[in-house]
C-alpha cells in the first residue's frame, strides 16, 4: 500500500501521517471505535503508523447496550486478537432510567451515545479523540477540518472553525478542550470497500448478505434481532436475504436486499447503488439537519 | 477472507474495474471567486450530470429547494454543498465544502469555497491543498475586487493553474465580446501571479453550457467543457528527482532494539544503504531498513509515509529533517515570507507567536512587515500592523534554526503556519520566500570576558525581575526598595522604569497597541543586554500583555527571569491615583490607558505574585530578596 501512485496508497499516507501528527502534538488520544467498517479501516491504519510499536493509546467504545450482539463479538475478538486496550463506557444512569430507541427516539442518541461519549471523554481526560468520519457521508461532515476543534464544552461551532493549511496541524488546546480527528476524511465509501478487500480486513459478519428475521416500518427493513424488539400490530418478521451498509443500534438501522455476500460482491453492489450510505439510519432522519446539529452538541 | 475472493462467481471484470480505478490519477481543486458568482451551483451541476447524486439525496434536495430555494421552481443545486443549516437559511456558503467525484478519466477531489471577505481564511483552507483554482466571475459584472483577492491567494498558497469560468454566460446572452472581454482583462489583472496555465471558459452553471459537454449555445468557443479540461490538464509537479526530504513526526521505540523515526516522505526517494544527513544537527548516517507493517521497502519516494532505521545512533527528535547527504537543506532562524492574516486580532511586528513550519514547533517574532499588499491593485502599501484578511511581505526571526526550503521549491517545507500563544488559534498562514543567508551563522559576537565572568567578579548571578501591574499597583516603589536593600548587600543592580524609558530609548513611541508592543520589546532587549552585564536588572512596566511578557521571557536563559505581578485591584489604583492619571483617563483625557479602557492580562503562573493591599511595599521588597535568595541568585 506503499505505493503513492496508486489512489488507496496515497490516501493510506495522509491518514498515517495525521494519526502521527496526534501522538506527537495531543498530550492524552484515545481511538473512537464503533466497530464499523470504518472503524476497521481505521483501526488498521493506526497499527501501521506505529508498528512496529503497539498503537500508544486506548480504543474507547461507547456501549448503548442496543449494539448487534455480532458487533460486540466482534470487538472483543478484534481486542483479543491485536492485544489493544479497550474502554467501554455506558451511560449507566440513562441505562437504569431505561432510556431506549422505541420510547424516546432523539432523546435517546443525545443521551446514550452523544452524552455518554463527552462523559467518557472528560472523565478520562482525553484531550484528542480519533473517529472515522468520512466527508463524503453527509453534508455538514463534508464541511469539517480533519483536526476539529471543540470547545471544554465538547461543542463544535461550524461557523467559526479554524483555518487548516497543506498538512500543518493546530494541535494546541486549553486544558479541558479537545480535538476531534478524522483521518479518513478523504476517503470515500468505495475506497473503504476496496482497502478492506485488497488487505483482507476482518469486518463485522452483518456486511454480508444472510437470511434474517425483518419487519418492515416506514419504508425500512428492520432486522428482529432479539426480545427486546417491539412489534407494532400486525408486524409479522419473516426472512429475508439482507445485509446492512452503515452499523448502529439494531433498532435504529435498517437492512436492505442484498445477495451480496462476499466483499467482491459488496464493492460490485456499491458501484450500482442508487440510494446513499446513511439512508439506512434512521437517527439521521428524525429532525431537518440532525447530523450538524447532533454534532454542534457533541455527537461525532 | 482470500477464500471469499475465490467464492466468487466471476471476480476478473470487477478486480480489472477497481485495478483501473486504482491508477486514475487525482485532481484537487477549488472553485472560488465573489459572492454570488456560482460555485456552489457549479459543483452541484458537475455532481448532478456526472450522475453522482443518490436517489435518497436528490428527494432532499427537492425539498430543500422549496423551503430554501433562490432558483423559483427549479431545484437549487447549491444547495448539494452548502451543507450548513446557517448557508442553507441564508443562501450564502460560509466554510469549504469537500466533494468526491470521479470520471472514467480522472477522480476529483473539489473545495467549494465562500465568496464573501469574511471568510476568505476559508477559502485560503481550502486553496492550500488543491493544484488548480476554478475562479468564477459573473458575466455581467466581471472582475471584482474578490475575484482578484481569491486568484491572489491562490497564486500565494502555490497554485499554478487556473480556469476563468465565465458563468451566467446565458444571462449576457451567450456574448462572445463579453466573454473576451473579461478573458483579457483578467490575463492582464494577474499577469504577475505566476500561473503557469490559465484557461477561460464561458459556461452556464445553473443551465449546465459547457459544464460537461461544449454547448451548441456557444458555437463560438472552440476549447474544451469544463470537465473535458479538467479531466486532462497536467498539473503534476515532479518531485521523485528532487532531493530527499523526510521531516521526523514521532521517534518509534517499540523496546530498547528498535529505534526508528517515523515521517512522510515530502521528496526525492531513499533506500537502505543511503547517506543521510540530519538537519538541523548536521550529523550523518546510514539508512539501514524502511520498515512498514506491510514489510521492509525496497525503496520509497515523496507522498509515503514510513519508518526509517539507521546505522548510527546520533540524536534526532521530532521536528528535525533527514536528507541526502550530499544535498543538505538550509538551516537558517531567519527568513522572508509572504504572510496571510487571518485572525481580527491585528498582527504585531514583535510579539512572539508559535511558528509550525513542517513537524517543527518554534517561537519567532514578525520582525518587520515589509509592506502590505492591496488585494485590488496588488500595490505595496507600508504597513505598521496587519488586520484580518490582509497579506503582506514580512520578515520573521525565529528562537531556533529550523530546517526550511523556499516555498516555490517546497510546499512542505516552505509553508507555516502562525499560532496565538494565547488562544492557540491559528492566526496567520506563511510561505517562505527568501532565506536569509547566513542566518545561521550570525552568532552572538564572540566576546573575551562572557557574562559568567561578569557575574562571578560582582559575586552573583545576573537576572531580570519583571515588575508588572496596573499603573499605580506599586511596581516603581517596590521596585526601588528592592534595589536599595541589593545596594545595601553590596550587589549591582538597576533599574529600567517605564516612565523614564519612555523619555529617553523609547520617545518615539505612543500608546497605541503596536506601539506597546515596540516598547515592551525594547525594554527587554535593553535588559538582555544588562543581565549580560552581569547585572540585575529590575524592569518595571505596566506590560499589559502576556504575550508580550512571554516574548521577553524567551529573551533570557532559564532562570534568568523572574516575573513579578505586582496585583492592586483597580478600585485601590484608582484610589491612589499618585499621578492623577486615572482621573484624567475617567474623564476621557487619556485614551487607552490600562485597565480603563485598554485590557490588563494578569500573568497566569508568575514567579512572584505579590499583593499590595496585604502588607505595605517594604515586606513586599523582602519577599523577592528572599526569592532571589532562594533561587541562589545572591548569598
Amino acid at each position: 500500500m506503499s505505493d503513492r501512485h496508486s489512489h488507496l496508497g496515497r490516501l493510506e499516507s495522509e491518514s498515517l501521517h495525521i494519526i502521527r501528527e496526534v501522538v506527537a502534538e495531543c498530550r492524552s488520544p484515545v481511538f473512537l471505535y464503533s466497530i464499523g467498517k470504518d472503524s476497521s479501516v481505521l483501526l488498521h491504519l493506526i497499527l501501521k503508523a506505529f508498528y512496529p510499536s503497539k498503537p500508544p493509546f486506548p480504543l474507547l467504545h461507547i456501549d448503548t447496550g442496543w449494539k448487534f450482539r455480532e458487533m460486540i463479538e466482534f470487538r472483543d475478538a478484534t481486542v483479543k486478537r491485536l492485544g489493544l486496550d479497550l474502554i467501554v463506557h455506558t451511560n449507566e444512569e440513562g441505562r437504569r432510567q431505561g432510556i431506549n430507541p422505541f420510547d424516546h427516539g432523539g432523546f435517546y442518541t443525545h443521551v446514550m451515545k452523544t452524552e455518554a461519549l463527552k462523559a467518557a471523554l472528560k472523565q478520562h481526560g482525553f484531550d484528542a479523540a480519533f473517529g472515522g468520519a468520512r466527508r463524503d457521508e453527509e453534508k455538514s461532515r463534508a464541511k469539517e477540518r480533519i483536526f476539529s476543534f471543540r470547545t471544554a464544552n465538547q461543542e463544535w461551532d461550524p461557523k467559526n472553525q479554524r483555518p487548516e493549511f497543506w498538512n500543518l496541524y493546530n494541535g494546541r488546546i486549553h486544558k479541558g478542550e479537545s480535538i476531534r480527528v478524522f483521518p479518513l476524511s478523504n476517503w470515500t465509501e468505495l475506497d473503504i470497500w476496496h482497502y478492506i478487500m485488497l488487505q483482507n480486513l476482518p469486518i463485522v459478519p452483518l456486511y454480508f448478505a444472510a437470511e434474517r428475521p425483518v419487519v418492515v416500518r416506514d419504508e425500512s427493513l428492520i432486522v428482529v434481532h432479539d426480545e427486546r424488539m417491539r412489534l407494532h400490530d400486525g408486524e409479522v418478521p419473516t426472512m429475508r436475504r439482507v445485509r446492512f451498509r452503515s452499523l448502529g443500534c439494531y433498532p435504529l438501522t435498517a437492512a436492505h436486499e442484498s445477495s451480496a455476500a462476499t466483499l467482491p460482491e459488496i464493492v460490485a453492489e456499491m458501484l450500482t447503488a442508487r440510494t446513499s450510505e446513511r439512508g439506512g439510519r434512521l437517527i439521521d432522519r428524525d429532525e431537518k439537519d440532525s447530523m450538524e446539529k447532533k454534532k454542534r452538541e457533541g455527537y461525532f | 477472507m482470500s477464500s471469499l475472493l475465490a467464492e466468487t462467481a466471476d471476480p476478473a471484470p470487477l478486480q480489472q474495474f477497481l485495478a483501473k480505478q486504482e491508477r486514475i490519477g487525482l485532481l484537487r481543486f477549488l472553485t472560488c471567486g465573489s459572492v454570488d458568482d456560482g460555485k456552489s451551483t457549479l459543483i452541484g451541476r458537475l455532481l448532478f450530470d456526472t450522475k453522482l447524486i443518490f436517489d435518497d439525496q436528490l428527494a432532499t434536495l427537492k425539498r430543500d429547494s422549496v423551503k430554501h430555494g433562490t432558483v423559483g421552481e427549479d431545484i437549487d443545486l447549491a444547495l448539494l454543498v452548502d451543507g450548513l443549516e446557517a448557508e442553507r437559511e441564508q443562501g450564502i456558503t460560509i466554510d469549504v465544502a469537500y466533494r468526491f467525484f470521479t470520471t472514467d478519466k480522472r477522480r476529483f477531489i473539489v473545495a467549494d469555497t465562500p465568496g464573501h471577505e469574511q471568510y476568505t481564511r476559508n477559502m485560503a483552507t481550502g486553496a492550500s491543498n488543491a493544484d488548480l483554482a476554478v475562479v468564477l466571475v459573473d458575466a455581467r459584472h466581471g472582475i471584482l475586487t474578490q475575484t482578484r483577492r481569491h486568484s491572489f491567494i491562490a497564486s500565494l498558497l502555490g497554485i499554478r493553474h487556473v480556469v476563468l469560468a465565465v458563468n451566467k454566460i446565458d444571462l449576457v446572452d451567450f456574448s462572445e465580446s463579453r466573454f473576451a472581454q473579461i478573458r483579457d482583462e483578467y490575463a492582464r489583472a494577474t499577469r504577475d501571479l505566476g500561473f503557469l496555465s490559465l484557461t477561460a471558459i464561458p459556461l452556464s452553471a445553473r443551465f449546465g453550457d459547457n459544464v460537461i459537454e461544449r454547448s451548441a449555445r456557444t458555437p463560438w468557443y472552440t476549447g474544451p467543457s469544463l470537465l473535458q479540461y479538467l479531466e486532462t490538464v497536467n498539473v503534476d509537479p515532479a518531485v521523485d528527482v528532487q532531493p530527499l526530504r523526510m521531516p521526523v513526526q514521532w521517534v518509534n521505540r517499540p523496546n530498547l532494539d528498535f529505534r526508528g523515526y517515523s515521517g512522510t516522505i515530502v521528496s526525492g526517494t531513499v533506500r537502505p544503504g543511503n547517506r543521510v544527513t540530519v538537519a538541523a544537527s548536521g550529523r550523518t548516517s546510514t539508512v539501514s531498513r524502511i520498515v512498514t507493517m506491510d514489510g521492509d521497502l525496497e525503496s520509497a519516494s515523496a507522498g509515503a509515509a514510513v519508518t526509517l532505521t539507521l546505522a548510527d545512533q546520533i540524536d534526532i527528535s521530532r521536528g528535525d529533517v533527514l536528507t541526502n547527504a550530499k544535498d543538505p537543506i538550509s538551516v537558517a532562524d531567519k527568513f522572508d515570507a509572504h504572510i496571510v492574516w487571518l485572525a481580527d486580532q491585528p498582527l504585531f511586528p514583535g510579539r512572539s507567536y508559535v511558528i509550525k513550519l513542517g513537524t517543527r514547533s518554534v517561537s519567532g517574532t514578525i520582525t518587520h512587515i515589509r509592506h502590505r499588499i492591496d488585494v485590488n491593485s496588488y500595490a505595496h502599501v507600508p504597513a505598521a500592523t496587519l488586520g484580518v484578511n490582509d497579506v503582506a511581505a514580512i520578515s520573521v526571526s525565529l528562537i531556533a534554526p529550523v530546517a526550511l526550503e523556499r516555498f516555490a521549491d517546497s510546499r512542505n517545507l516552505g509553508g507555516f503556519i502562525v499560532i496565538d500563544r494565547l488562544s492557540n488559534a491559528t492566526v496567520g498562514v506563511g510561505m517562505v520566500e527568501a532565506i536569509t543567508p547566513g542566518s545561521t551563522n550570525i552568532v552572538w559576537h564572540d566576546m573575551a570576558v562572557d557574562k559568567e565572568s561578569r557575574a562571578a567578579l560582582k559575586g552573583q548571578r545576573p537576572a531580570a525581575l519583571w515588575f508588572t501591574g496596573l499603573s499605580g499597583a506599586g511596581k516603581s516603589t517596590i521596585a526601588n526598595l528592592v534595589d536599595r536593600k541589593l545596594h545595601a548587600l553590596g550587589r549591582h543592580s538597576y533599574i529600567l522604569d517605564g516612565d523614564n524609558v519612555r523619555h529617553g530609548l523609547n520617545r518615539d513611541l505612543g500608546f497605541s497597541e503596536a506601539d506597546r508592543v515596540e516598547n515592551i520589546r525594547r525594554a527587554a532587549e535593553a535588559a538582555r543586554l544588562m543581565v549580560d552585564a552581569g547585572l540585575i536588572v529590575m524592569v518595571s512596566f505596566i506590560s499589559p500583555y502576556r504575550s508580550d511578557r512571554d516574548a521577553a521571557r524567551e529573551r533570557f536563559e532559564a532562570g534568568e527571569f523572574i516575573e513579578v505581578y505586582i496585583d492592586t485591584p483597580i478600585d485601590e489604583c484608582r484610589r491612589r491615583d499618585p499621578k492623577g492619571l486615572y482621573a484624567r483617563a475617567d474623564a476621557g483625557q487619556i485614551r487607552n490607558f490600562t485597565g480603563v479602557d485598554a485590557p490588563y492580562e494578569a500573568p497566569a503562573a508568575p514567579e512572584l505574585h505579590l499583593h499590595t493591599t496585604q502588607a505595605d511595599a517594604e515586606v513586599l521588597a523582602d519577599r523577592v530578596i528572599e526569592e532571589l535568595r532562594r533561587r541562589a541568585l545572591i548569598t
